[in-house]
């Protein structure tokens, strides 16, 4: 049996990283660490460009399909029918976008890495923070190349650039906060498909039962009930109001509140069912 | 220490002195569904020892290392690392514990370097200090080379070192290594092994799971055999080799009809019982003494049974789990086919 002794060394260490280490992991940790995952989301950015393919693409076609589709339909021509539609594509580029989240976050977490992140001392919700960090760039661009093709039709915005700036702001905050609910399904589904499949019965209804392509008015009064709860349709009318006539409407409110609800839910469940998996 | 304090959660951690033991376990327990993958383990660690848990797949060993690390829930039993409770403080734990995984856990869209950057950084160590420790590592286990290569263009046994060293980064005083040389070639293997008993050297106590004996004896100060969540022995390598012989007689008989007569001639030889293969007119012999085959071979001949092929090999652990626990590693249906080892 051979018995060994610790040298003296080496116990004094061990009981010093016993006696040294921190109980729980402080708010200012928690954002380093959260950042530092943000850094590792952006170099995986770039080394597999094809993620962005779906941002770029989407808002330049989806644009121009509906705006020749439905603008004759609905606003009598394309034009006047771009100011009411491009806050439409904007909260839906956004909204697919944050659906791509959950996605990613769910194909990231079947990865051995995620077993270490598991097993470091920190904080649990760094690494689900991280990546959607990272997703502001990606909402940054959809945003902007929505706009940049709705100038090119001859959408010309009466709020001006700080107007659409903060039309901008406000969808990328918005994508942002609702992401976290995309972030859990992340988390309880069994697989990225699964993951698609849920987002995309969330994200349907609440793009497409929204005011984004139409007016409230030519709705089925049962269904605009609905389409006016939408928080999707508060965020289309704050953004066309900001966009269109630079007006800060109560909507801009609602949506914040609509964003704050959402993360309030969404963020704690999140990182509860990630503790729990695997 | 007493045990209530311990379990409080907040409760005080520093350590009696440092006597506490690396890791004890009392009646640990994880059940996926109906099967219990860990079904009361008990283990102590000393400081300072590579202490190996040796058992075939499936038998718990990777599941009761998660739930040490904190990676699974302990479902009943308790846990202590260096004295402090490990579902009570998991974030302490964590400090405490580097894990080396069965898959390399390392992240594909990164170099080695930024791998090691990444993972300095956020254990909250200032960015010169994680690039000089990168840099370090990297040389330290022969990654220079490939330091700012994606990691996807590295081999297997690169690859498992570069998990090994992301887990000594802040040199933890307990390090977990999950069948650190699974799948490795044998030169990487010995190399591997190097390196364990240097961390050891510096001061580390390591706790590593196993499929093979011959790792455990080259390793492990002390072994625990698993085996379907249980622990079916304790001991030092040479006792568990003991328990079945230094090494092993493997006959194959002409005719399988001639078994009985071939077990009563080692009974009488060794004063022994050979084991039986589950192959026909197969045994397995026990030898305390490699040059006891002769005696063996001689009396057989001289009882007129024919052999159609011999010879002398170390236990396997094949055969040390034959002799503790009267089956064959490969027949455990419920544990080895189900994924929960892996997850």
């Amino acid at each position: 049996m051979s018995t060994v002794v610790a040298p003296a060394r080496e116990a004094v260490r061990t009981a010093d990283r016993v006696a040294a280490a921190r109980r729980r992991v402080s708010l200012g940790e928690t954002l380093g660490q959260t950042l530092t995952m943000a850094w590792r989301a952006l170099k995986k950015m770039r080394r597999n460009p094809e993620q962005f393919f779906d941002v770029a693409l989407q808002p330049i076609l989806f644009t121009a399909m509906f705006a020749f589709v439905f603008g004759g339909a609905v606003a009598g021509d394309v034009a006047s029918y771009l100011p009411l539609m491009i806050p439409g594509i904007l909260a839906q580029t956004v909204l697919t976008t944050c659906m791509a989240t959950g996605t990613q976050l769910r194909e990231d977490m079947e990865k051995g890495v995620f077993d270490r992140f598991k097993s470091l001392p920190i904080a649990r919700i760094a690494p689900l923070a991280g990546p959607m960090v990272a997703d502001l760039l990606r909402y940054a661009i959809a945003a902007t190349l929505t706009f940049g093709m709705g100038l090119v039709m001859g959408y010309r915005p009466g709020g001006g650039v700080g107007g659409v700036l903060g039309a901008i702001l406000l969808a990328i905050c918005t994508g942002w906060s609702l992401a976290w609910a995309f972030t859990w399904v992340g988390t309880i589904a069994r697989s990225a498909q699964a993951v698609q499949g849920i987002s995309m019965m969330i994200l349907f209804p609440l793009t497409f039962l929204s005011n984004a392509f139409v007016r409230v008015e030519t709705l089925p009064g049962w269904l605009a009930a609905f389409v006016r709860v939408n928080p999707v349709s508060h965020l289309v009318t704050a953004a066309r109001d900001l966009a269109n006539k630079a007006l800060l409407s109560g909507e801009v409110a609602w949506t914040l509140l609509a964003c704050l609800i959402a993360i309030a839910i969404f963020a704690p469940l999140s990182v509860r069912s990630y503790k729990r998996h695997m | 220490m007493s045990i209530t304090e311990l379990g409080r959660p907040g409760g005080d951690l520093s350590p009696g002195g440092g006597t506490d033991p690396a890791v004890r376990t009392e009646g640990l327990v994880k059940t996926f569904g109906a099967h219990r993958a860990v079904d009361g383990i008990d283990l102590v660690v000393r400081p300072g020892e590579i202490f190996g848990v040796l058992g075939p797949n499936g038998a718990g060993k990777t599941t009761t290392l998660r739930m040490l690390a904190t990676l699974l829930t302990i479902d009943a039993g308790r846990a202590e690392i260096f004295g402090v409770d490990v579902a009570a403080n998991p974030h302490v734990i964590r400090q405490l514990v580097g894990v080396t995984g069965q898959y390399a856990s390392v992240d594909e869209n990164l170099t080695a370097r930024e791998n090691l950057w990444l993972f300095s950084r956020l254990q909250g160590i200032a960015a010169p200090r994680a690039r000089r420790i990168a840099t370090e590592l990297l040389g330290q286990f022969g990654l220079e080379k490939a330091a700012d290569k994606p990691i996807a263009q590295f081999s297997g046994g690169m690859r498992r070192r570069l998990d090994l060293a992301a887990s000594l980064i802040t040199m933890p005083p307990l390090i977990f290594l999950d069948e650190p040389t699974t799948g490795l070639d044998p030169r990487t293997r010995g190399q591997m092994w190097d390196t364990i008993r240097g961390l050891v050297a510096d001061g580390c106590t390591v706790l590593l799971t196993t499929q093979y004996l011959d790792e455990a004896d080259q390793l492990a100060d002390r072994v625990a055999v698993i085996d379907h969540g249980r622990k079916v022995a304790e001991g030092t390598p040479d006792e568990l080799k003991t328990a079945v012989g230094n090494s092993t007689l493997q006959l194959l008989l002409a005719e399988p009809g001639e078994v009985p007569a071939a077990v009563e001639v080692v009974r009488r030889v060794l004063g022994s019982e050979p084991v039986l293969s589950p192959e026909q007119g197969r045994l397995n012999v026990a030898l305390d003494q490699a040059d006891l085959a002769a005696d063996v071979l001689i009396a057989l001949r001289t009882a007129g049974v024919s052999i159609s092929s011999v010879s002398v090999a170390k236990p396997s652990l094949d055969e040390v789990f034959l002799a503790l626990t009267g089956h064959e590693t490969g027949d455990d249906e419920t544990g080895a086919s189900g994924g929960e080892e892996d997850r």
